[in-house]
């Protein structure tokens, strides 16, 4: 494998919560604990979880619009928390953000093609309106709209139109990482399928990274080549997103599982059996003990309340956060090994 | 026979707007029969929220235009009924969740006030004279809310909606919706404002209040997964017209109109997998609707007498038709 592009390291970002006569600090949003992964130059990494869990904190710190409170982001060698003035400019132009929103990300009252436009004379592309005016209309076709946009304002556009002009608005700048947060979430099926269509050919094109934020399993499992399940700010498990969907391990991987309601036979046969929905989403202000999950989780021990368990890695490259499966592999491995010797036993017995 | 408890034939209806006259639905059958769970799913815009209103009497008419049409909820047509009327049979008869529990609670008012209101109101309208004591209504408040599975119902009772979370508030406005004993539920998108695990535990209380209770649904969503899971029947909407319609599993096994066919395909699955084209081209200007049928401007299957005549309704197999003329020769029924 060749070096990754970003290594998040140990991300802590939390929020103060401030309130009273004198603005005084009256507790902390936990968004993000100490959390990481790493995402490799051409990697699509998916990032999953239940709202509050803290994966568009992640996309937007690993983009320094918020500073992280602890932690290291390295991306190509540099540390992003640490970079300011010109450096941070630099690095603004090799890493963007899709939201998710694109009636909101997109300003109402200008046409595209000074929305698109904007992001060329900042960073000093293009030497005059006639340069840029190409570069936009190059832009639109790589989203498949015609070059007569660039004159339409965002009311005009569709759902869909208008995705395409926040993902064009993103490649402006030839990045090498894009952030698509939940990019799909606010269109139909029909129209998703040809932005996330869209969405992989460019990356398979321009060979860049791409962290995908979604709270669809599905979407993930087609889009994503390794996952993270998120809840309350912490990484659950990771794993490459065939072996998470086929094998997942932690309960609450298992749980979302099978909550995603499902088309076919084929999808409802893996969805894992006999999972409890219940309890509530805690809050971040107030996360549980030890494992936060351990109030949902029909497994939980006295252990889970008291612990927070390790992240650790149990099957080469799935990594799980979890004292009960990583236990329970653990045993199954020594098993493996005295398995043999038993069922050759057993079989000795059958022969009677 | 089978009775039917919501029976809406051939139902347009058009608004007036500035470009001439939008014809939103355009020709709508749909029924749902006693005690059966009915799924209607389309597309933003496909006019599944107009069927909706129009189901509720809560269509304004005008700006709405009804020039055609019967909707017949348990043997009474909803079009032709008064205003009384129709505060009559809402809660009792026919009731409603609507989408966004965040919006459809009173933030300035407390839980108990707005669900105990909803006990007196349809109480004074219904029949059986409305005579029904405060503690008798209080009670069955808490009764509700103990079948909707909310813990502490006397807390819940005097607590404001922001205190409560997403999934919570939904239980509230089930509670609500099923207080009166209604035989006919229309639920727009319950789960679709929720997260994964939250949103099914609400289909799994809505499943398990509906079958012990008898009540009839028709749940309308985009989310084709939660009408796999949940319904027995479905519909699918393109552009104000119901293009197919069949027992659910067999048209999720076996779809035959090129646009069911285009949506499924477009649904990623949880078993991976490439994800299709999607459907080619955008929902049609209803003023400007396309001749025929309306959505041959975008499908690959085109032929000739698409664009100039509608196609009938046509039965493929026992209870699954369709409204295209792929399938024109193979016996008509309407």
């Amino acid at each position: 494998m060749n070096d990754p592009l970003l290594v998040v390291e140990d991300l802590v970002q939390h929020f103060p919560l401030r309130a009273g006569l004198f603005h005084q600090q009256t507790g902390e949003v936990k968004a993000v604990e100490e959390v990481s992964f790493d995402i490799g130059g051409d990697e699509i990494f998916g990032l999953v979880g239940e709202s509050g869990s803290g994966k568009s904190t992640i996309g937007k710190t690993l983009l320094r619009i918020y500073k992280p409170t602890k932690g290291t982001i390295q991306f190509k060698g540099m540390d992003v928390t640490k970079l300011t003035g010109e450096t941070l400019h630099s690095f603004r132009k090799q890493a963007q953000i899709v939201f998710q929103d694109p009636k909101s990300s997109l300003n109402p009252r200008r046409s595209i093609r000074s929305t698109l436009e904007e992001s060329l004379i900042v960073h000093k592309i293009g030497k005059n309106g006639r340069d840029r005016g190409k570069i936009v209309a190059d832009l639109l076709g790589m989203v498949e709209l015609s070059a007569n946009y660039m004159y339409k304002y965002p009311s005009m556009l569709s759902g869909g139109q208008r995705q395409r002009v926040s993902i064009a608005r993103a490649l402006a700048l030839k990045p090498s990482f894009i952030v698509l947060d939940e990019p799909t979430s606010a269109l139909d099926v029909s129209v998703q399928a040809k932005i996330i269509r869209l969405l992989q050919q460019l990356q398979a094109e321009r060979q860049m990274a791409y962290l995908f934020i979604s709270h669809d399993l599905s979407l993930v499992r087609t889009i994503a080549s390794r996952t993270a399940v998120m809840y309350l700010g912490r990484i659950y498990e990771l794993a490459v997103t065939e072996d998470l969907f086929t094998n997942p391990l932690h309960p609450y991987t298992k749980t979302l599982l099978s909550a995603v309601p499902v088309i076919s036979t084929e999808e409802r046969q893996m969805k894992p059996k006999n999972q409890s929905h219940g309890g509530e989403i805690p809050s971040s202000i107030n996360p549980p003990s030890g494992c936060a999950f351990h109030p949902r989780c029909s497994l939980a021990e006295e252990v889970c309340a008291e612990e927070l368990p390790d992240l650790a890695e149990v099957i080469p490259g799935h990594f799980v956060r979890c004292h009960i499966a990583s236990d329970a592999l653990s045993a199954s491995t020594r098993e493996m090994h005295l398995g043999a010797s038993q069922k050759r036993r057993a079989t000795k017995i059958k022969r009677r | 026979m089978d009775r039917y408890i919501l029976e809406i034939r051939d139902l347009h209806v058009h608004f007036r707007v500035y470009e001439g006259i939008s014809r939103v639905l355009d020709g709508v059958s749909l029924d749902v029969r006693e005690g059966e769970r009915v799924g209607l799913a389309g597309e933003t815009g496909c006019g599944k929220t107009v069927t909706m209103k129009t189901v509720m009497g809560a269509l304004k008419v005008p700006p709405a235009i009804i020039p055609k049409g019967e909707v017949i909820l348990d043997g009474q047509d909803v079009l032709k009924m008064s205003a009384e009327q129709l505060l009559e049979i809402k809660g009792t008869k026919v009731s409603m969740i609507f989408q966004d529990p965040m919006n459809a609670l009173n933030p300035v008012f407390t839980v108990g006030t707005q669900l105990l209101d909803v006990i007196r109101f349809s109480n004074r309208h219904s029949s059986n004279g409305g005579k029904l004591s405060k503690k008798e209504t209080l009670n069955r408040a808490i009764t509700v809310l103990g079948a909707v599975r909310l813990p502490d119902p006397k807390r819940i009772l005097s607590s404001y909606s922001l205190e409560l979370s997403g999934g919570m508030r939904q239980r509230v406005l089930i509670a609500m919706a099923l207080v009166n004993g209604p035989r006919f539920l229309i639920a727009d998108e319950p789960q679709t404002a929720l997260d994964v695990t939250i949103g099914a535990q609400i289909l799994d209380l809505l499943s398990g209040l509906v079958k012990t209770n008898g009540i009839s649904v028709l749940l309308i969503t985009h989310n084709l997964g939660v009408i796999r899971e949940t319904t027995e029947r479905v519909n699918i909407m393109y552009a104000g017209q119901i293009v197919e319609s069949a027992p659910t599993a067999l048209l999720f096994e076996n779809p035959k109109h090129p646009y069911s066919r285009g949506l499924l395909a477009s649904v990623p699955r949880l078993t991976g997998g490439k994800i299709a084209e999607g459907i080619r081209g955008t929902v049609p200007d209803y003023a400007r609707a396309p001749s025929g049928c309306r959505f041959h401007p975008r499908c690959d299957y085109v032929m000739p007498i698409c664009s100039q005549k509608r196609p009938p309704l046509t039965m493929v197999s026992p209870g699954h038709y369709v409204k295209c003329w792929l399938y024109g020769e193979e016996g008509e029924v309407q």
